[in-house]
This record gives structure tokens, sequence and C-alpha cells, in this order.
């Protein structure tokens, strides 16, 4: 897990380092921010909730990251929980996933 | 800005009246929503300026307010349950309670005496008063409460995500009395209420189709339509849930968005029954009438924001499509409908456009806006 949190704090701090081998600096900032705004829109801009589950990591309780990726990626049926497939490439899910398992609470 | 540093300048001064000093009115101001800094930007439309800013209003994702009958006061709805009193001559808070741990919208009376906050956790109403935010009923719900509008008679009428149930609360007397207006139908999303104050319309996510509620019959109850819109096309996903609170009501018809399609349905008033149909660029959120014209202005879910369009209610054709920008998400018209103001979140600002010319007027420079309140909506029923 450490492995995998560096990075991603690195990338949290805009440094020159892409927070998996697949994502961009650039692609990673674009994702923090559809987090932050679209998936806030239903799940909070603090993702403590709203229409949609809360996604604090206290919340995901180190949920497996694969699992989350594939939620994000196909969505809940007959939920109001849409398939990002068509917007997302797994490795970007999965990088959203880890970024919410390891995001710092304000 | 004169004002406003007038304005300060005179809070300053104990014992200064207002009522000597007549230097500020409220009626062509303004708030918008700077929801990533939990902040709220002070507008004049008039001046198409910036006139000042409040901050520490916490989480303003789908954050919402109402006005005080007169003008003075904003009551903001943050999505973390903060209800905030903002006064629009000071720009300082003068009330804030966390009444909710997450809450999505509010309405005031038509007294101004009450203001109710719709929540998600708990589920319930919570109704305060207006002027010290003390609260005065706590009414539960089986669920997230969604679309609570204000009805004449110091009534409120909202509905309920998890059971699909409608509630009608009467605050009149000394007690308040909540009737259960029935079952309407699987996960309503928003509601509003026609701007004569007649229906109530719930839109609903977990099936096709959208109920209606005659608030002038005695014994209001749900009656469902367009039941069946769309059903020839797959449906997409939905990126962001439409909002009702600017249901266009326009030509004898409600234009309603579909959800899961890149359409507007435009229905007759008066039978239920669906006109026509209009395709447009994306999965429309709000659809807003521009005042004393047949137009409607709607924008798009993401990722398809970057637009707005504009459609004749006559003929059900676009006539317009605008680009203001990176996430266009909110739309507010001046109230006689010569101008409209578009946020444009990812742009960090406000753009402004004649409503005849499609010229752009002006820009203002604005921290993630959304959405976007003149306070001349303290008169309108319904908001
Ligand atoms: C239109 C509303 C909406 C949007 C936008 C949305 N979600 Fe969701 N999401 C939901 C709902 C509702 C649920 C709960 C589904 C259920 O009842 O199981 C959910 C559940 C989830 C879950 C499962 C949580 C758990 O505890 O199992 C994850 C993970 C998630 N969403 C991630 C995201 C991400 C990442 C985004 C943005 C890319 C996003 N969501 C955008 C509505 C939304």
């Amino acid at each position: 897990m450490r492995d995998i949190l560096a990075p991603l704090i690195l990338a949290a701090l805009c440094l020159p380092q892409p927070a998996t081998a697949e994502i961009g600096k650039d692609r990673a900032t674009e994702l923090e921010h559809m987090v932050i705004q679209d998936c806030g829109s239903c799940h909070g801009l603090t993702m403590r909730g709203g229409l949609g589950s809360p996604l604090t990591p206290a919340a995901l309780d180190g949920a497996d990251p694969d699992a989350l990726a594939s939620i994000i990626l196909d969505g809940v049926p007959d939920t109001a929980m849409p398939p990002w497939r068509p917007l997302l490439t797994e490795e970007e899910a999965l990088w959203i996933a880890i970024y919410l398992l390891n995001r710092e609470q304000d | 800005m004169k004002r406003f540093l007038a304005a300060a300048a005179l809070a300053l001064l104990p014992g200064f009246g207002f009522s000597e000093t007549p230097c500020c009115a409220t009626g062509d101001l303004g708030l918008i929503i700077e929801r990533a800094t939990g902040s709220l930007l002070v507008v004049d439309r008039s001046d198409r300026a910036a006139i000042g800013r409040v901050e520490g209003l916490g989480d303003l994702s789908h954050a919402s307010m109402t006005y005080s009958p007169d003008e003075r006061f904003a009551y903001v709805f943050g999505r973390d349950g903060g209800l905030t009193k903002v006064d629009m001559l000071t720009h300082e808070i003068v009330a804030r309670t966390i009444q909710a741990g997450n809450s999505i919208g509010g309405a005031i009376s038509d007294d101004g005496k009450l203001v109710a906050v719709s929540n998600y956790t708990p589920g319930g109403v919570k109704v305060f008063d207006a002027d010290t935010l003390a609260l005065v009923a706590d009414i539960p719900a089986p669920g997230k409460t969604i679309g609570l509008a204000d009805l004449p008679g110091r009534r409120f009428i909202w509905a309920v995500w998890d059971s699909g149930e409608a509630y009608l609360g009467d605050f009149s007397g000394a007690e308040p009395v909540i009737t259960n207006l029935g079952h309407i139908g699987k996960n309503p999303f928003d509601a509003v209420v026609t701007d004569d104050a007649h229906t109530y319309l719930i839109g609903l996510f977990g099936e096709k189709g959208v109920t209606a509620i005659d608030l002038w019959d005695d014994t209001p109850k749900p009656t469902r339509f367009l039941n069946d819109y769309g059903k020839d096309k797959e449906d997409m996903p939905v990126y962001k849930m439409p909002h009702l609170q600017g249901w266009a009501f326009t030509e004898g018809q409600f234009v309603l968005p579909a959800v899961g399609q890149y359409d507007l349905l435009w229905v007759n008033r008066e039978t239920l029954e669906q006109v026509a149909t209009t395709p447009v660029h994306g999965q429309p959120v709000f659809i807003i009438a521009q005042p004393a014209s047949p137009y409607v202005w709607v924008n798009f879910a993401t990722p398809r924001n970057g637009v707005v369009q504009v459609v004749d209610s006559r003929t059900h054709q676009v006539v317009k499509t605008l680009e203001p920008g990176k996430a266009v998400l909110h739309m507010e018209f001046a109230p006689r409908g010569a101008e409209v103001w578009v946020s444009v979140r990812d742009e960090n600002k406000i753009v402004i456009y004649d409503t005849r010319t499609f010229e752009k007027k002006a820009e203002i420079a604005a921290q993630a806006p959304s959405g976007i309140f003149f306070t001349a909506r303290a008169h309108q029923p319904g908001l």
C-alpha cells in the first residue's frame, strides 16, 4: 500500500510524478478536479455524501481498490450511480479508487 | 463598489439608522455561490459588478438560497447542513446554524416568517424562525427529502426520494399539520411548484414518468404522466441530476428534462399529454424560461456542459447555441428578461448575455461559481 500511496501524495502536491505508471500529471490533476466537482455533485464536495453515499476513507473503510474501480466503471444498477466507463479508462478508475481511499480528510 | 464602501462605512457608525440615509437598496443585488471556497459573491446587477464577498459558509456544493420579503436577507442552504442568514447590505453572516448532517435545499414561507430546510441525513424537514433561526418544528421523514417548496398560507410541500411519497405541511396554526399526499413514484429526484401554485410537478428517477399534484384540489392527489417517454431509445447514463426549480412553463406547456435522454419534453398543461420533443445537446439540467419571451434556456450535465441552448416554445426548435465556457452550471435572468447571467465553473467567471442579441455584455470573475440568485426571487412563489 505504501508504494501506491507515495506517488499519490506526490501527485497531490503537483510534483511532476505520475500517480501510477499509466497516468500523467496533467490527467491526474483533471481526475482530481473531476472527483471533487462531478462526483461531488452527488457525493458532496468533501465526499461526505449527498444523493450518493459518503466516499470518505473512513466510509470506504479499506475497500478493495479494484472493486471500487469496477463500481466506478459500471455504476450500481437501479441506483443513481452512473457507469463512468464512457469517460474513464480502467487505469483512471483505479487511480480514482486509490485517490478516494487515501484522501486527506479536511 | 462605491455603494459597498458606503454601506460598510455606515455599518461602522453606531445608531446611524438606514431609514434616515436611504443609501442602499437591495432590489438589483444578487448572490453567487462559489462552491469550492464556501463563499458568496455579492453582485450588483445594474452595474454588472461584484461588490463584495461573504466567506465561511462551509460545503456549498448543491447549495441554494431564498430571500426575505424585504430583500434584505438571504438564507443559504449548504450541503453540510448549514443554514446561514446573510445581510445583503453589510455582506455579513448574521446567523448560522448547522441543523443537520447533510441537506439539499430550502424554502421561505409566503409571509417570510418561517424558513424550512430539506435534509438528507437525517431525512426530514426542519422549520426555523426566519428572524433568529431558532428551531420551530422538526418533521422526520422515511428518507432523503427533496423538492421542498412554499405554498400560500404558511405551507410547505416536499417529497421523499426513498419512499416515493409527497407531504404537505401546514404551519399556519399552533401545531404543524402534516398530510401524506400518497405514493408519487419511485425515487423522486426533484420537484417544483408552478408559478401559479396550481401544480406540484415531481420528476422521477427510479421509473419513467412525471407526477403532478393539483394543489387547488381540496384533496390533492398524485397523477402520473409521460409514463413511456423515450421508450424506443436506450437510456444514457445521467452524470448529473436535472434540477427542477427552473422548469419552464410557457405557451400553455410544461417543458421537462427527459432523464437519460438528450431531449426536452413538452407537455400540454391542461391535458398532461406530450405535445413535442426537442433533441438537444446533452442531458438537460436546468430549463429556464426567459421572462417576457417565448424562449427557454437549457444547460447540460457533464461532460457536455460547455454549451447553453435557447429553444422557442412555439416551434420547439433550438434557435441558438452558445458556448460560454467549460462547465456551465446555472443561469439566472434579470427579472424582466433583458439579460441572462451564466456561471462558468471551470473558467471562474460569470458571463452576461443580452437575451435579444446574444451579445456578451460583460464578464465577472468568480471562484468556481455555481448558483446565481437575484434578490427579485423574494417575490416569486416557489423560489
Ligand atoms: C448522479 C449521482 C452520482 C454521481 C454523479 C456519482 N455517483 Fe457514485 N454513487 C451514487 C449513488 C446513489 C451511490 C449509492 C449506490 C447504492 O445505493 O449502492 C453511489 C455509490 C458509489 C460508490 C460505492 C460506494 C460504496 O460504499 O460502495 C463509489 C465508489 C462511487 N459511487 C464513486 C463515484 C465516483 C468516483 C464518481 C465520479 C466519477 C461518482 N461516484 C459519481 C451516485 C452518484
